[in-house]
């Protein structure tokens, strides 16, 4: 498995597409923290960054890179290997590589410039957000063979996650603004791993305005130790769980 | 020759005015300040020495000078009003004030004055009182350098740390005000002075403002107060360079104006704190050159306010900048900086050639929705933040600044 692991790790950081993502996120994150005088306003940015971009380059190289390997995996598949060892070497290595580029890209600059709370929330989150959407990826990855299903179902994924799901929530509130419905909302935000990501940046970065109404609900969901906990558990299970059921599916798979 | 002059006649017109100095303290043949009140006269300084005195309620009956030497401690042992001062030009001052008693009809304190004039009370330090300084139907008098301190809980359970009612010329300076139900508080004060105090961590409010008119109050800080600072039913208020920040949570302001007229807020900073300003039902108010940093809300104005002026002020990293409640605006914003304009200068004077619309729709749907806080941030909703500054239909179309500074003001 460690093998396979530092094959795909070698492999994916020789792609130039990683390259020009690290590169990307660099030239970003570096110019928008040094032309800014006011450190807020990069943060935003980068916020975007990590909600909007990060999410998607993750989704889409993930489901591409596994299409382009199919030959690969059923090279590997014809030796004695399990396959379990094969797709979890094959999801370690990847999330490793993304990660890397993500800490390489945006994650120096956000520790250099960043207030330290925000930043390290900001860090985690990102790296988080990368692993989860590599793992719907290898989920998208096996429900079809088709490529181009593959990562439309991909894109959809990221496009319902990152846009429409927000959206839902605000019509949600507006039809029922008159019920008690802000645990609730809680308990629907945490379901989307963007949401909950932007959430955890938002009560850091907008501490303020987050301590105004939300004194009772929000910061004691999110902002305790424990909420803080449940979320980042949260955000893991995310991870877990695609993952798992693409290992599911990947076991019966027909190749 | 210049100094001593003035000490010289000083020291001549008390030769002549008889006035004595009296010593208390274990060394002395006084030992009790009450007894050594009673042997004064008018005019007589009482010096007390250093060591615990537990003489229930201390009554100064007398203008007398009570000086303490190394901090005397008087001890209310929770049962008594320590000290009643009931004559005019009494000074009160280097005194340990502590333990005063609880009561809530009563509301005994650690020093009150009734009907005085000319009163001082200075650099004394109050320790655990339920009232620390009470004023009542007083003129020209002067609280200065007094550390006030408490350690209530329950707003119900602990009383003001300076309560001035009905009082006319008060100095209040310079004193360090904490864990009190209101730091200062003021109801049917006119014609006084707030400057250079400290009210941190009290319960409710840093400053309380009632009925109040004709008042300055300068160059305080109020910080991590329960609910900040509270300026009501008052008017001819001018409030000059103070400080106010990290007043946290739900209807926490730093500065709450309620049917404020005619008042003047210049040069103070409203830092991190959940609203700097609410404003609501006041009238023909200035504010300017202040400024607004790392507030949740920079400013809340409510639709029922009129002729305000809002000019000159720096914006600066706060989540909302502005928000009001209705679709009225009878108020003026112009010549500020606000951090978030996105605008052009294209003659270099300074100003935005493009009007800025400092109401994000966000913060009115906020207003009405506080759960959608949640979302703030998400796409959709910098989407909608973004199409609404472009195209304002949901939001008053003339809550706008039509001259905009490009660059932050130096203040």
């Amino acid at each position: 498995m460690n093998r396979i692991i530092k094959f795909v790790i070698l492999d994916i950081l020789k792609n130039r597409i990683v390259l020009i993502y690290t590169l990307i996120l660099a030239v970003l994150s570096w110019s928008i923290f040094s032309l800014e005088d006011n450190s807020t306003k990069g943060l935003l940015t980068l916020l975007n960054v990590i909600l909007l971009i990060v999410p998607l380059v993750s989704v889409i190289f993930a489901t591409i890179y596994q299409y382009n390997s199919a030959e690969f995996i059923e090279l590997l598949l014809s030796q004695p290997i399990r396959r379990k060892k094969i797709w979890s070497g094959l999801f370690v290595g990847m999330t490793t590589s993304m990660i890397l580029a993500f800490i390489i890209g945006a994650g120096i600059p956000l520790l250099i410039y960043a207030p330290a709370g925000i930043g390290l929330m900001m860090l985690g989150t990102g790296c988080l957000v990368s692993a989860i959407f590599i793992a719907i990826a290898f989920l998208s990855a096996v429900l079809t063979r088709d490529k181009a299903k593959g990562i439309g179902i991909s894109i959809m994924l990221w496009l319902f996650f990152a846009l429409l799901y927000d959206g839902l929530i605000l019509f949600l509130m507006f039809q029922f603004s008159d019920y008690p419905i802000e645990k609730a909302m809680v308990g629907i935000s945490a379901l989307n791993p963007l949401s909950l990501a932007r959430i955890l940046i938002l009560l850091r970065l907008d501490v303020s305005a987050m301590m105004g109404y939300t004194g009772a609900i929000f910061k004691d969901f999110f902002g305790t130790t424990t909420g803080l906990l449940i979320s980042f558990s949260l955000l893991i299970l995310w991870t877990i769980l695609p993952y798992y059921f693409s290992l599911l599916r990947f076991k019966r798979m027909d190749l | 020759m210049k100094i001593t002059t003035p000490l010289l006649i000083l020291l001549h017109f008390s030769l002549f005015a008889g006035a004595k100095t009296i010593h208390v303290g274990d060394t002395y043949p006084v030992r009790r300040i009450q007894a050594a009140i009673r042997q004064a006269a008018a005019g007589d300084t009482v010096v007390v020495h250093g060591g615990i005195y537990r003489e229930g309620n201390l009554v100064i009956d007398k203008s007398l000078v009570l000086l303490g030497m190394n901090h005397p401690v008087l001890d209310g042992q929770k049962k008594f009003e320590v000290v009643s001062i009931k004559a005019d030009h009494v000074v009160f001052d280097g005194f340990t004030v502590q333990h005063s008693g609880y009561a809530t009809l009563s509301d005994p304190c650690a020093i009150r004055v009734h009907h005085g004039n000319g009163i001082t009370i200075s650099n004394n330090i109050l320790e655990d009182n339920f009232f620390g300084i009470s004023i009542q139907f007083s003129k020209n008098c002067l609280i200065k350098n007094n550390r006030i301190r408490a350690y209530g809980t329950l707003e119900q359970e602990i009383g003001n740390g300076i309560h001035c009612w009905k009082s006319d010329s008060l100095q209040i300076i310079a004193n360090n005000i904490s864990g009190h139900r209101d730091g200062i508080y003021f109801e049917f004060v006119s014609h006084s002075v707030i400057w250079r105090n400290v009210a941190s961590d009290n319960i409710r409010y840093g400053l309380h403002f009632m009925f109040s008119n004709d008042d300055a109050y300068m160059v305080n800080i109020f910080s991590r107060n329960g609910a900040g600072v509270a300026v009501m039913f008052s008017k001819g208020v001018k409030m000059f360079s103070n400080v106010f920040e990290e007043n946290w949570g739900d209807s926490v302001y730093g500065l709450l104006l309620k049917e404020i007229n005619d008042s003047y807020i210049q040069g103070n900073r409203f830092i991190n704190n959940t609203s700097g300003i609410y404003m609501d039902g006041t009238n023909r108010i200035t504010v300017e050159k202040n400024i607004f940093g790392g507030n949740g809300w920079g400013m809340k104005i409510q639709a029922n306010c009129t002729d305000n002026t809002v000019t000159h002020n720096n914006f600066l990293g706060n989540t909302f900048d502005i928000s009001t409640n209705g679709t009225l605006v009878l108020n003026t914003f112009n010549e500020n900086y606000w951090d978030k304009y996105e605008g052009y200068d294209l003659d270099k004077n300074n100003i935005g050639d493009v009007p800025f619309h400092p109401l994000s729709i966000f913060s009115v749907i906020v207003e009405s929705y506080p759960p959608a806080m949640l979302l703030f941030r998400s796409f959709m909703v910098t989407l909608l933040d973004k199409s609404e500054k472009i195209m304002p239909t949901l939001t008053p179309d003339n809550f706008v600044d039509n001259m905009p500074l490009m660059r932050a003001i130096d203040l």
